[in-house]
């Protein structure tokens, strides 16, 4: 029972780590606080299920769902880039668009995918569990996610989330580089959506709000646990993060914890983390200590 | 190579007051020349490479670099062939990123980015080459990020990140002004070296009129907005700092203050 229970958490943590590498892309490489995730994660999981439910093939469903996470996310760069709305305010209009857009594209608020073939089901009906799914996704996501960062491209975008300037001046054109962050970012994140939505057997209009926050708890926690330095260090953190962060909800709601107060839970731990510089230095201070300053950069 | 024709570029701050950056500028820069910008705060001299740059708009006037006219490309098209060092050395490099992925995306700056491994071995030799011959030990510090690198190493980076490609024009904005004045010193001597043995064609604003004279064959001086001394080999060659302060209160009728006080270091 506790082992199942433990299974399900993981299986979670594999799964929602897709959406997990897809925040790092925005937050932590190209430091953009992108709230599109909130609409593009439920966006995977409606274009999956209304294909699904059609008869379509999953795997199909799947791909279409990341095309239109990938579209999701440029939409947001568009604004972003061109119209010159800034990146928190994009995110958020293109949110509240795709939740429009994804009850029209299901047609109603849920769509149940029960005794449809799904990925997941493929993958049972052959003895294995969701979590062989999920691993070998996220594992395959996560090299050829390092690959990508090593490239030139790659570079260019690391340099877009760290140095604008100097990029510019080395002749890349930095737009077309948010532009392709947000896009394969958000096509990770309504991947995820995707799965999650086969997983669980339905996809639900309201079942996006949060994800952004919980991506970021993922984050936040895997590069303060995995601390060396170094790209695939980085996404293993991400990783890492996302695990530990289910099974710290698995453990709040063993604790009895009702599972509507998790959204909260979640939000206080994210802000007590990003204000952990604040606490540490006005501790130090209180305490004395000399404030460590350092330049070196975490990712 | 280079050449100017009447430029203007006016800003407007936040309650409409309008300030006239570059006022009517024109300038004809021969390929191999390296021309020195000198003038008091506010004098126009980094607006005037900022424009050349691509960063801002002119309101007025062209700009052609080698037959071409580039005035209304955008900055990250015109970094194909312009090599820039600023005077805050954060500027030039990716803190977050190593030595050599900064160097891979500099050497890059005119070719078409694609999904090949960022940094190839070969790079990295040629990478070791060129670092070795900043004298900084560099060279053995490849995959480092820039971050720990101190101002000076980071500027002399930059400078070898802008000369790397062999760019048509290299903009120099006081590159040695915020470095402790051994380490400018050294930045500059590395400047002449680099500039020499490729033989660039090089901007460079700086606040040390002795500099001033010392670099490059011509030297322009800027106030408000204008060019209003041009100064080229073989008479500026017999000049010294007080004849340039005498040319310019001759011309301007007032002294060239800030300059003075930073003759004195
Ligand atoms: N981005 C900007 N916005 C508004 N005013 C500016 C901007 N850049 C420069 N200026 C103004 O233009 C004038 C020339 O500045 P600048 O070119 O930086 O001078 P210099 O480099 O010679 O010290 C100054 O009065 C400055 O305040
Ligand atoms: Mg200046």
């Amino acid at each position: 029972m506790l082992l199942s229970a433990l299974i399900g958490t993981l299986e979670q943590g594999l799964v929602y780590g897709i959406m997990a590498l897809g925040v790092y892309i925005t937050y932590r490489i190209l430091h953009f606080a992108d709230l599109t995730v909130d609409g593009s994660f439920p966006l995977g999981a409606a274009v999956a299920a209304r294909f699904i439910a059609a008869g379509g093939s999953p795997l199909m469903g799947t791909v279409l769902a990341m095309a239109a996470g990938m579209l999701a996310g440029l939409t947001t760069g568009f604004l972003n880039t061109k119209l010159k709305i800034s990146g928190l305010l994009s995110g958020i209009l293109t949110m509240t668009a795709l939740y429009s857009v994804n009850l029209r594209i299901m047609g109603r608020a849920n769509i149940p995918l029960l005794r449809k073939p799904t990925l997941v089901s493929w993958f049972g009906e052959r003895g294995m569990a969701p979590w062989v799914l999920f691993l070998i996704t996220l594992v395959l996501i996560k090299i050829l996610l390092d690959l990508f960062l090593k490239t030139e491209i790659g570079f260019a975008i690391r340099a877009t989330g760290d140095n604008e300037q100097m990029i510019r001046s080395c002749g890349v054109n930095t737009d077309g580089m948010k532009l392709v962050g947000l896009g394969l970012a958000n096509c990770l994140v309504a991947l995820s959506g995707a799965l999650v939505a086969q997983y669980q057997g339905f996809a639900d209009v309201g079942m996006g709000v949060g994800t952004v926050v919980a991506g970021l708890a993922s984050v936040i926690a895997g590069q303060a646990l995995v601390r060396f330095h170094g790209l695939g260090w980085a996404t293993t953190g991400v990783i890492v993060g996302s695990l530990i962060y289910r099974v710290a909800i698995f453990a709040a709601l063993r604790l009895g914890l009702a599972p509507t107060d998790l959204k909260l839970i979640t939000a206080v731990l994210v802000v007590l983390a990003l204000s952990g510089p604040v606490w540490s230095s006005s501790l130090a201070k209180f305490g004395g200590g000399k404030r460590r300053a350092t330049n070196i950069p975490a990712a | 190579m280079l050449r100017i024709s009447q430029l203007r570029k006016v800003f407007a701050n936040g309650s409409g007051v309008e300030m006239t950056a570059l006022d009517n500028i024109s300038l004809e820069v021969k390929a191999g020349d390296f021309i020195t910008i000198i003038g008091s705060n506010g004098a126009g001299k980094s607006t005037l490479l900022n424009v050349i740059a691509g960063v801002y708009d002119v309101d007025e006037g062209e700009i052609w670099i080698d037959g071409v006219n580039v005035t209304n490309q955008p900055e990250y098209r015109r970094a194909h062939f312009i090599g820039r060092v600023f005077q805050d050395p954060m500027i030039g490099t990716a803190a977050s990123m190593t030595i050599e992925e900064n160097l891979a995306m500099a050497m890059k700056r005119a070719s078409r980015l694609g999904l090949t491994p960022g940094v190839t071995p070969r790079d990295r030799s040629r990478f070791r080459e060129l670092l070795a011959v900043l004298g900084l030990g560099l060279e053995d510090r490849l995959q480092e990020p820039v971050g720990l690198l101190s101002g000076g190493q980071r500027q002399a980076l930059t400078l070898l990140m802008a000369t790397i490609s062999n760019p048509k024009l290299l903009l120099l904005d006081e590159h040695t002004a915020a470095l402790d004045p051994k380490t400018g010193e050294m930045i500059g001597e590395l400047t002449n070296k680099i500039v020499k043995s490729r033989e660039l064609t090089v901007l460079m604003v700086t606040h040390d009129l002795r500099q001033a004279l010392e670099f490059g064959n011509r030297t322009i001086m800027m106030d408000q907005g204008q060019i209003i001394l041009d100064l080229q080999d073989p008479e500026r060659a017999s000049m010294t700092v007080d004849d340039l302060l005498d040319q310019f209160e001759a011309v301007r009728g007032k002294r060239l203050l800030d300059d003075r006080v930073l003759l004195v270091r």
